[in-house]
């Protein structure tokens, strides 16, 4: 009896104090692909910022619009001044936990499936989101990788009709996060 | 010892709690600790290359190329007999293309007085804000014209050099808010051939800007102010108000001016309508952008 009680303050102290830091990211790739019958459209952005706590099992990802890159600039231009707003709504943030079945080991290669669910702020307007994705642990990098759709519609972006046929009513969000493993 | 595992619970709980609550924004926090500086650029202060007639602060993106086709139809107050002036048309077309993001080289031929003209225009410093805060955006433009309009004044040919003529502008634009933007024009128009009252230089001073009346339009004014040649034959100051429509790969420009060309040299210094007296040609800009 002493001795499990004992462990288990032990393990209440290490689950606040001790749990290893977080992990942070400033080179993520996020991108946006849309697809329509009559064209598709990329958008690319190479600073996604995040932060990951593998012990809590929180993850946080932000971005900037205006880092969106598209192969026409009119399109960015149009993107961020008119369907994102980018001047008055300049980041993208998602908030969210995730769930694994098998304990994430930063010591062992290997990749796990995770659940994430959050909270995704953009345009003003929050959703909630839930998506499958990865954890990989490969060297010294985790790289958590997932894949999601999103309505703009739900994000209060509208799409003039004249480009409603150009415009995938769902568009598909991709976020590959590389993370340093330091300690 | 029972109550030491409560406790031990208890804290573990509390502590679990706590952290879930506040943990997410501690991440938050954590990212927004150490972000580096933005540069904020800030973007379509103008949405196409030209305000009206003349040209904009703005140039295109790296290795992007912009076919514009403009027109300006004859005047208003010819009447009902040549359409109010639609039976009669200016063309200019043009390409224009940027090498990088702050230079835009382009040519174009405008059937006024069959001239060709060529530019070279430099974003030499963007509005900004965050790392470093610049108030205003400068670009400066160099354009080159040749009129090749077959001489029957003269009994002799014009030298090639004798047709060229150039202009040389700063643009000194500022974004004032999301709708609106101001541009000032500070121009010098050299003539290689003047008349013998005609000094070869002209210097001006435009003003114009923009409001946007929706996302997708806005409504613009240009104004140009001759310092010299003030009561010299016929000539007036270029006038021009239009809108600026928006629509996918497109931009529309369509306008009321006193002035026929669409070329530096010719509506700055040879504008000739009296906009008032209804000396109006309608016209537009189209542009492409592949």
């Amino acid at each position: 009896m002493k001795r499990t009680s004992f462990f288990l303050f032990l393990f209440a102290i290490a689950t606040t104090l001790f749990a290893q830091k977080p992990l942070i990211t400033r080179t993520g790739t996020t991108i946006f692909f849309s697809h329509s019958p009559i064209e598709d459209i990329e958008a690319i952005n190479h600073q996604s910022t995040a932060a990951i706590d593998l012990a809590k099992r929180e993850v946080v990802v932000k971005m900037l619009i205006k880092h969106f890159e598209f192969e026409k600039s009119l399109m960015q231009e149009h993107f961020n001044e008119n369907y994102l707003e980018s001047e008055k709504y300049p980041s993208a943030i998602f908030k969210g936990v995730f769930t694994s079945e098998t304990p994430i080991d930063l010591n062992k290669e290997g990749t796990y499936p995770v659940t994430v669910t959050g909270k995704l702020t953009m345009h003003g307007v929050t959703q909630e989101i839930s998506c499958q994705g990865q954890l990989v642990v490969a060297g010294n990098q985790l790289t958590a990788k997932t894949e999601f759709m999103v309505r703009p519609e739900d994000f209060d972006i509208k799409i003039p009709s004249i480009v409603v046929q150009n415009i995938a009513e769902e568009v598909k969000v991709t976020s590959i996060l590389p993370f340093n493993i330091s300690n | 010892m029972r109550q030491f595992l409560i406790f031990s619970l208890i804290f573990g709980l509390i502590g679990a709690c706590f952290s879930d609550v506040k943990a997410q924004d501690d991440l938050l926090d954590m990212l927004k600790a150490d972000e580096p500086a933005e540069v904020n650029i800030t973007t379509a202060t103008f949405k196409g290359s030209r305000l009206i007639n003349g040209h904009s602060i703005m140039t295109r993106r790296k290795g992007s190329l912009e076919f514009l086709i403009a027109h300006r139809f004859g005047r208003l107050n010819t009447g009902a007999y040549e359409l109010f002036g639609l039976d009669n048309a200016n063309v200019r077309f043009g390409l224009e293309y940027g090498i990088l993001d702050q230079l835009t080289v382009g040519f174009g031929r405008n059937s006024f007085e069959k001239t060709y003209d060529g530019f070279v225009k430099y974003a030499v410093i963007r509005q900004q804000h965050g790392k470093r805060n610049i108030p205003l955006s400068v670009t400066v433009l160099s354009s080159i014209a040749i009129n090749t309009l077959r001489n029957e004044v003269l009994d002799r040919d014009l030298d090639f050099t004798e047709r060229l003529a150039y202009t040389f502008q700063g643009l000194i634009a500022r974004k004032l808010s999301e709708g609106v933007s101001l541009q000032l024009i500070p121009s010098v128009v050299h003539f290689n051939t003047v008349s013998s009252t005609q000094e070869n230089d002209l210097y001006a001073l435009g003003a114009g800007g923009r409001v946007k009346l929706t996302k997708r339009l806005s409504l613009n004014a240009e104004y140009y102010y001759r310092f010299t040649e003030r009561d010299f034959n016929d000539l007036q100051d270029p006038i021009a108000i239009g809108i600026d429509l928006e629509t996918g790969g497109h931009v529309f420009q369509l306008q009321f001016t006193n002035s026929r060309s669409m070329v530096e040299k010719g509506f700055i210094r040879e504008t000739n309508g009296d906009f008032f007296n209804g000396d109006i040609h309608f016209g537009f800009n189209i542009t492409r952008t592949f």
